[in-house]
């Protein structure tokens, strides 16, 4: 077939329209969300004390590091998905999360007696920590990988890799609403852990699945 | 010139994603005639055909063109996607290449005319169920139009809109499969 003739076929299908790949991220989001809290509320729901938990700092960083993961991951996803979109500054970003826990962590070694530390990083929930945010989180990222396959990504072992930190944000904001465990130290290894198995998870997605 | 380029090429593309034939089939041929510019200068040893590669990369911008953002500039994403499918012919014939990430030479690409010879894309289209196949052949190949082909094969219109463009996303998702 000559190029010229191929151009004929494009042509003729001008018309058929899909979704813009920038709303399409919104829903999956959505979807996403669904999935997650479905999973979540229907297994291990938040903790009993989450109102008077929620007065407590330690409680709440716990949000806004998983959030802000979740929310930089997004941004760079979006711009991964799309071909000779610039990431440099949303790659930075992704620094974000890691330096607020970081920061969490000097902090609560400032405040908590070196005696303690043990006990706070190994918590009480570490084995449910480490099996619900990938459960959590095992669903949304497939919704993410469908998403990439939809959309563009030049680097697709790279993109699936954010999925997978993209899931782990989003499954790790539900799970610390039922984990006891708020200590910046807890959080810091092993939601880590957990995080770091879903982004496994998705680069391998991304280099089997995610072909155009 | 390349900035005025960029503003026509981006015109002509918003103008096709609003449902302009005439816009998208001038789009395609300029596009077509840059990639094809690009490719050959980063073909320096043989073993893939540029015109196999202006051709996956003409499917892949058909069928991923819900990904540009309308206020984007368009060169830089039709770039991008030929370099992936160059990157990933080389991958398919188990060679590695390095392809400079060298944006300026991508601005100077010069247009060049089609060559000759057997692609990929017959065998692609060889692969497709008889009734896409047909249809695909028709539109292309022969040069014939919807409603050309529809009394042709005696099926509705919508039908043949159905079979091109279901043929033509398999043809290019078996071009990322291989």
């Amino acid at each position: 077939m000559r190029t010229e003739d191929l151009i004929k076929a494009l042509d003729a299908d001008a018309r058929d329209k899909a979704m813009p790949l920038g709303k399409a991220w919104w829903l999956a989001v959505g979807m996403a969300v669904v999935i997650a809290a479905a999973v979540f509320f229907a297994t291990i729901g938040p903790r009993p004390d989450i109102m008077p938990a929620m007065h407590t700092m330690r409680f709440m960083s716990k949000f806004v590091f998983t959030l802000v993961l979740a929310a930089s991951a997004f941004a760079l996803i979006r711009a991964l998905s799309v071909p000779g979109a610039s990431t440099g500054r949303r790659m930075a970003w992704m620094l974000a999360a890691p330096l607020l826990v970081v920061l969490a962590v000097v902090l609560e070694l400032f405040v908590v007696p070196e005696a303690d530390w043990g006990k706070r990083l190994i918590g009480s929930n570490m084995m449910i920590c480490m099996s619900f945010i990938p459960l959590i989180g095992i669903g949304p990222l497939a919704v993410f990988l469908g998403m990439l396959r939809y959309g563009a990504p030049t680097r697709p072992v790279l993109a699936g890799a954010v999925a997978g930190l993209l899931a782990g944000g989003l499954a790790a904001t539900f799970y610390a609403a039922h984990c006891f465990d708020d200590s910046p130290l807890f959080v810091a290894t092993w939601y880590t852990v957990a995080i770091a198995f879903l982004t496994l998870l998705g680069a391998i997605g991304g280099r089997l699945f995610v072909r155009w | 010139m390349t900035g005025k380029d960029e503003a026509e090429l981006s015109g002509l593309f918003r103008a096709a994603i609003a449902g302009d034939e005439r816009a998208y089939a001038d789009f395609l041929h300029r596009i077509a005639a840059l990639v094809r510019g690009f490719v050959r200068r980063k073909i320096v040893q043989g073993g893939v055909d540029p015109e196999d590669i202006v051709q996956e990369t003409l499917l892949a911008i058909h069928v991923k063109r819900h990904t540009w953002r309308e206020d984007a500039p368009v060169l830089p994403w039709v770039y991008a996607i030929a370099r992936f499918k160059l990157i990933d012919a080389f991958r398919r014939r188990g060679r590695r290449i390095e392809v400079e990430i060298d944006e300026i030479a991508e601005t100077f690409a010069e247009p060049e005319a089609e060559t000759v010879s057997e692609r990929d894309i017959n065998r692609a289209l060889d692969g497709l169920p008889p009734a896409q196949r047909s249809v695909v052949s028709s539109i292309s190949v022969d040069g014939h139009s919807i409603g050309e082909t529809a009394s042709k094969l005696g099926i509705s219109e919508t039908a043949v809109r159905v079979s091109l463009h279901r043929g033509l996303a398999a043809i290019a998702k078996r071009f990322g499969r291989q």
